[in-house]
């Protein structure tokens, strides 16, 4: 299992001048990286990240678009990933945190978690490229050429859970640009 | 002298797409959308992202709406109501000035409506406060037109609902 932090230091010597959709990654990137090429939307609606970053890649094809991904989110929304293989979009890199658990509600089990391969997943719905990940050494390793080859890439990461158990209302807010602006700052990045 | 006829053409709705610019449609077929599948797909300058479900189509539109493009939604009532969290989520949320073209299956004008897809289906989004209108034939095209400058105009979702199933999209 990996640290998430560790992971995402990992990748941002990676970067480039990729967009960064941080996902469930968001509180650890916004340490790391917050320049209107990155993406911290929080959690719009569970299942849809990607969605967001396939449309994301789709309307910027000459730029890479990187999605930390969780694997509630995938479970939630299977179906994503027939749509993003069909499209196929070669900009795009769907990374996965997958801490087996449902962080925000307390660290309630997902089901069957230790026993799913999502990479096989991927595969299955036609990702060109797919892989699990379970230790920092290899995935650092790997990591520069994943990159360099073209999407979609499909990259499944054993993280350790970071639970939280206060009530929502109580939790510290990380992001410091709400959702509106952080869509209306990329948009200008892009010229539109 | 407005166009009276009793169907709603699949080319007059490709027609609104184009003046209205639309560049993708993130969809799921429907009961309306038949003929005019085979007009999209033969268009080349429109992208065709089918989705496996309806709610798929909302955060799919909206990174597209961030990178730049003008994507429309054109799915059924019953796969909208399905959606209502990432309508409220990826849509509402963040602002996205979107089209959901939706088949309102089960509409009837004439007689008592048996389908409960169309019963819940204005009440639905009057329940989110989506503006929407109502297409039912060619003379009622001009509103989609209003329905693309309403959402441009107020940042929000705003959905035409087709009230000709099994005709119009038809042949």
């Amino acid at each position: 299992m990996m640290h998430t932090a560790d992971l995402l230091k990992v990748f941002a010597e990676h970067r480039g001048d990729a967009i960064v959709i941080s996902g469930r990654g968001g509180r650890h990137w916004i340490n790391l990286s917050d320049t209107v090429l990155d993406v911290p939307l929080g959690d719009p609606a569970m299942g849809g990240h990607a969605g967001f970053g396939l449309g994301l890649a789709l309307a910027q094809p000459n730029r890479r678009v990187v999605l930390f991904d969780s694997e509630g989110d995938i479970l939630m929304s299977m179906g994503q990933l027939a749509t993003i293989a069909e499209q196929a979009p070669a900009n795009f890199y769907h990374f996965v945190l997958d801490n087996e658990v449902y962080a925000t509600t307390g660290g309630q089990p997902v089901p069957n978690s230790k026993n799913i391969d999502y990479a096989g997943i991927a595969r299955s719905c036609g990702y060109p490229r797919a892989a699990n990940y379970a230790d920092l050494e290899s995935f650092g390793r790997d990591l520069p050429a994943i990159l360099r080859q073209p999407g979609p890439a499909f990259i499944s990461c054993k993280v350790w859970p970071e639970v939280e158990n206060t009530p929502i209302g109580q939790r510290v807010r990380w992001r410091k640009r709400n959702s509106d602006k952080v869509v209306q700052d990329l948009r200008g990045a892009l010229g539109q | 002298m407005a166009d009276q006829s009793a169907a709603l053409s699949p080319e007059t709705v490709m027609r609104q797409m184009k003046s209205n610019r639309v560049t993708d449609i993130v969809w799921l077929p429907d009961s309306e959308t038949n003929w005019l599948f085979l007009l999209m797909q033969s268009d080349p300058d429109l992208r065709l992202v089918g989705v496996t479900r309806e709610g798929h189509a909302c955060s799919i539109t909206a990174g597209l709406y961030a990178g730049g493009r003008k994507p429309m939604i054109l799915i059924q009532n019953t796969g909208m109501m399905e959606s209502g969290d990432s309508i409220r989520g990826w849509l509402m949320g963040l602002n996205v000035p979107v089209v959901l073209m939706v088949g309102y299956r089960g509409y009837t004008r004439h007689g008592v409506n048996s389908d409960t897809a169309a019963t819940y289906t204005e009440r639905f989004l009057m329940a989110f406060n989506i503006s929407f209108y109502l297409v039912e034939n060619d003379g009622d095209a001009d509103r989609i037109t209003t329905a693309f400058q309403e959402a441009e105009k107020t940042r929000k979702p705003v959905v035409v609902l087709v009230g000709d199933e099994y005709h119009g999209f038809n042949r």
